[in-house]
């Protein structure tokens, strides 16, 4: 019926798949290749021009090497360990920091709401290059942490904090905190005020309408902000590259070295394919959290 | 001395030579397997105010939204002046909605939106401001025309959707519960005007409401629907004093029914609807076999009130007062009768102190005449 | 909520604030340092900023960064909008699941999972690698930001509109271009804003993109950041914050006061 409804529907469709869909479709194909040294760096290609017993031997030769090989490395496998549990410890920490804010934030006049929101907003906008860079001047050893806790006499030699993990977990829970912060914001506004009171009305005192009203049923934004942290904390590559050391593992670092410094394709695809592998199940968790919330809303 | 000049009366659905304007097929319309509409029959005819009456889900809007070009039927044709109207889109089609939202353009002003239709018809350009402001003329609005539908009262946009639709003066406009928003006093003001607006334009009008009050005042024809059916397509007073069914009885106004076994006797009918007590004696002009189960229908306003028991009436019968309505103009008494039915009885308060000698608990006497109820067999 | 401030509030707000917007202040102050050395304060000075200036990599980095950002969020803002218009309208059709699929997909997807895969693309087609490959990169990417905005505005948008647009003679695109696309825009504005800030600020999907002419400032940021700390960085990043936070709070002060005229003109028709 409708050349407009086709045309509607087909452009941003055969974009994505062209622009989105076969590039993944190659990098498993490359993941399943061996490592060349030709260009490009990896056997077999597949040669049309062979007919059918090209296409044959085409899939004939890939395998899962690359595979058991990212098995049988101890590098990769502490990477995407080491990867899972700086998300981890940095989304606990968010959480710690972000709640208290986002319940200061709910708790606000109507007239500062905005302007609070406002804040935590901005720094969205702001270069998240800049705002991992910003924290090198403070957690370095002549740096402005370590100056002021000099001054206080706390300590008295510099502490090492950039270039190790705790430089890393600084720079996601910095980063990512808004993410943590707006959708518990905004899972505490919809609270209905008289619940709480109704609450203390029955006898509870007001840590205990915290603990037995608030918290609970803030749960849905809790857990759509901690997914929001760990899903890309877990493949984070510009903190760890910047704020992290020698010795911080995360796998988004590796698999950016083992293709630009290593050149090795095959791996590397097979180190993307096995990370997708992995974060497929906190993305599901996630897509069900959103789901219960949509439903809950109607 | 001149003769008084008789009013033509408008009924085309009783001119056997009169074309009319839609006509809907045998139309049965799906949603999947959900059947919306259901094998309607039915003649819409020039110039008339035609009002679809039902509950809710009853398909009225689906009904509506065929017409207008937004659902395609499953099944059945609709003709618009004797054509189909499945091939032709929404956009091509002689018929404008006034939507249920209103859905006044919020970018748009009110000139805009009341321009909005005539732009894209073939008027001339320099006919469309003349066209306007015969629009907002029609429905008061000239002082408006600059404002924003979000910068005008509830009713005032009412009145812009209402002239946005009429502007390209359409064959047919279908006005989708056009009232539901308003407040009851607007409302009533708002009905009269549109009956007004329908006179003035002879257009003919298709109005959904669910208010059967709304359907008596606008309406030339009211039909009531029920699941996807057409239960009955009458004039308002037809409707009201000779319902085809219990449903359509019910639906419209109030009514007492009384279940009963009818038998015929003389040229009228002896219901007997409770052991003991004397028979219900009906007129009804359908025959009816003896021993049928029929229902008994009378409004409470037919039925007459009295301490005493009263001389010369068809049927009377003894309850007792089991609570009071006082609504202001009238009161309505519920009343006890044989095997613990209620009926009502409706009087109109005339005097202003009125003596209360009917109260709660008393023993009275219900009477009505035997042409004042209507037998129904369905 | 019953709102009862409490100190904890307070104090809570305060400390996330300063954690939040301290770096950044610090970063600001020490751009105006005189010293190359970073955190030692000895007077005040722009002339890192005159420095910056004469930079010819930084300028050109900018100059391409800016290119990209325009072309390719101008890019994504039409298709994220067609493929929100999509999602929320177009009802069934045949791989419809896999639509929304790829729609959501880039959202949670490791940036370097996403540049790689282009980049091997990119390669398999023997596409010269440069602006054209980044725009391409980043058009595919904030398409789906895009989307994810317009389709939220659109799913609240009352679909009689544009019947009643298609009752009074448009046709559904003539519908689309005089009633949808007016009401939506502020939508369709933030999602190009978007968009063109997710441009400017990449750095990972950009590097996979890149060729070896066409740099892009974060690149040339990252490439001088791992050498550690420099002023002309800092006075870089001013600007970048700078103009970024006029940006924003000339956005929300427009917005707030054609909400206050909105109400205003609401009141005044109330009354009348
Ligand atoms: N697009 C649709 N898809 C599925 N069911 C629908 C659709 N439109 C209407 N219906 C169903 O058809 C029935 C009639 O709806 P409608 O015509 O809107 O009723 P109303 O008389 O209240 O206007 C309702 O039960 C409704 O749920
Ligand atoms: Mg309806």
């Amino acid at each position: 019926m409708n050349l407009r409804r086709l045309v509607l529907i087909a452009t941003p469709y055969l974009w994505l798949v062209v622009f989105f869909l076969v590039p993944f479709v190659i990098v498993f194909k490359i993941a399943l290749s061996d490592y060349a040294i030709s260009i490009p760096p990896y056997t077999p290609t597949l040669d049309l021009s062979a007919g059918w017993e090209g296409i044959k031997s085409f899939f004939g030769a890939l395998d899962f090497e690359n595979f058991t090989f990212l098995a049988s490395d101890a590098l990769y496998w502490k990477a995407y360990l080491s990867s899972l549990q700086i998300a981890a410890i940095s989304t606990v920490i968010t959480l710690l920091v972000g709640y208290p804010i986002a319940y200061g934030m709910a708790q606000a006049s109507d007239e500062w709401r905005p302007t609070l929101m406002m804040l935590v907003i901005l720094p969205f906008w702001t270069s998240f290059l800049i705002r991992v860079y910003s924290w090198i001047g403070i957690l370095s050893n002549e740096g402005f942490l370590n100056q002021f806790l000099l001054w206080l006499g706390i300590i008295d030699t510099p502490l090492t904090i950039l270039n190790t993990n705790a430089a890393v977990y600084v720079g996601i829970v910095y980063t990512y905190l808004p993410f943590m912060v707006l959708p518990i914001y905004s899972a505490l506004e919809k609270l209905d005020g008289s619940l709480i009171e109704a609450a203390e009305d029955l006898g509870c005192s007001r840590a205990q309408a915290f603990w037995l009203i608030t918290l609970p049923l803030s749960k849905p934004g809790v857990i759509a902000g901690c997914f929001l942290v760990f899903i890309p904390a877990l493949g984070e590559f510009v903190i760890p590259s910047i704020l992290g050391g020698s010795s911080t593992l995360m796998i988004g670092k590796v698999l950016f070295e083992e293709f630009f410094s290593n050149r090795d394709w095959p791996v590397a695809s097979a180190v993307a394919v096995v990370l997708l592998l992995i974060l497929i199940v906190p993305i599901i968790l996630f897509q069900r959290n959103e789901q219960k919330q949509r439903e809950a809303n109607q | 001395m001149a003769q008084p000049a008789n009013r033509p009366v408008f009924a085309p659905w009783n001119d056997p030579a009169e074309k009319p304007l839609i006509r809907f097929q045998n139309v049965t319309k799906k949603f999947g397997e959900f059947v919306a509409i259901d094998d309607l029959t039915l003649d819409i005819f020039r110039r008339e105010f035609f009002a679809l009456l039902g509950p809710s889900g009853c398909g009225k809007t689906t009904l509506m939204r065929m017409l207008a070009g937004f659902e395609a039927p499953t099944s059945g044709t609709i003709l618009l002046d004797g054509v189909d109207i499945a091939p032709i889109p929404p956009n091509k089609r002689a018929t404008n909605m006034m939507f249920q939202s209103y859905a006044l353009f919020p970018h748009l002003t009110v000139w805009d939106n009341i321009a909005f239709g005539l732009k894209r018809s073939d008027m001339p350009k320099d006919r469309i401001p003349a066209r306007v402001e015969e629009m907002l003329r029609l429905v008061r609005l000239e002082k408006f025309a600059k404002r924003k539908p979000h910068q005008i009262s509830g009713g005032q946009r009412q009145r812009v959707a209402l002239a946005r639709s009429l502007a390209k003066a359409p064959k047919l406009l279908l006005l989708d519960e056009p009232l539901g928003a308003l407040d009851k006093k607007l409302r009533q003001d708002t009905q009269f005007e549109l009956m007004d607006i329908q006179e003035k334009t002879g257009t003919t009008f298709v109005i959904v409401t669910h208010d059967q009050e709304e359907a008596m005042t606008v309406a030339s024809r009211v039909a009531v629907m029920d699941h996807g059916k057409m239960i009955q397509v009458d004039t308002p007073d037809r409707i009201y004093e000779s319902p085809n069914s219990v449903y359509v009885a019910d639906f419209i106004g109030d009514v007492n029914i009384v279940e009963g076994a009818a038998r015929p006797n003389g040229d009228k009918y002896a219901i007997a609807w409770a052991e003991g007590q004397p028979e219900i004696a009906a007129t009804s002009a359908d025959t009816i076999a003896p021993g049928t189960k029929v229902h008994f229908a009378i409004r409470p306003e037919k039925v007459a009130i009295a301490s005493e028991r009263p001389e010369g009436r068809a049927n009377v019968i003894e309850g007792t007062v089991s609570d009071i309505a006082y609504l202001g103009n009238i009161s309505t008494y519920k009343v006890e009768v044989a095997g613990g039915r209620m009926i009502k009885a409706q009087v109109a308060n005339e005097r202003r102190l009125a003596r209360r000698d009917i109260t709660w608990d008393d023993k009275v006497w219900l009477s009505f005449t035997d042409t004042a109820g209507i037998v129904l067999q369905q | 909520m019953n709102r009862r401030f409490s100190w904890f509030n307070a104090t809570s707000l305060t400390l996330g604030f300063v954690f939040l917007y301290l770096p950044m202040i610090i970063l600001i102050i020490f751009s105006f340092n005189s010293s190359k050395l970073v955190t030692v304060w000895a007077g005040f000075s722009t002339k890192w900023y005159g420095e910056l200036l004469g930079n010819k990599a930084f300028l050109d980095a900018a100059w391409v960064t800016l290119k990209v950002a325009v072309l390719s969020s101008t890019l994504a803002t039409v298709l994220g909008t067609m493929a929100a218009y999509v999602l929320v309208r177009a009802g069934r059709f045949a791989g419809r699941t896999l639509f929304s699929g790829m729609i959501y997909a880039p959202l949670v997807m490791p940036e370097v999972i996403t540049g790689l895969a282009m980049l091997l693309l990119f390669i398999s087609i023997g596409m010269d690698r440069g602006v054209s490959t980044i725009v391409l990169a980043h058009t595919t990417f904030t398409m789906c930001y895009v989307s994810v905005v317009v389709s939220s505005r659109l799913v609240t948008f009352d679909k009689s509109l544009e019947e009643a647009a298609l009752d009074l003679g448009c046709t559904p695109f003539d519908a689309f271009r005089s009633v949808t696309l007016p009401i939506i825009a502020p939508a369709v504005i933030s999602g190009w804003l978007l968009a063109f800030t997710l441009s400017l600020d990449d750095l990972v999907i950009a590097s996979f993109a890149a060729g070896p002419s066409s740099t892009t400032l974060p690149m040339k940021i990252f490439s001088s950041v791992r050498l550690g700390v420099s002023p002309e960085i800092n006075a870089l990043s001013t600007l970048m914050i700078g103009i970024v936070t006029v940006g924003v709070i000339t956005a929300s002060l427009v917005s707030k006061r054609s909400i206050a005229r909105q109400r205003a003109e609401e009141q005044a028709a109330a009354r009348a």
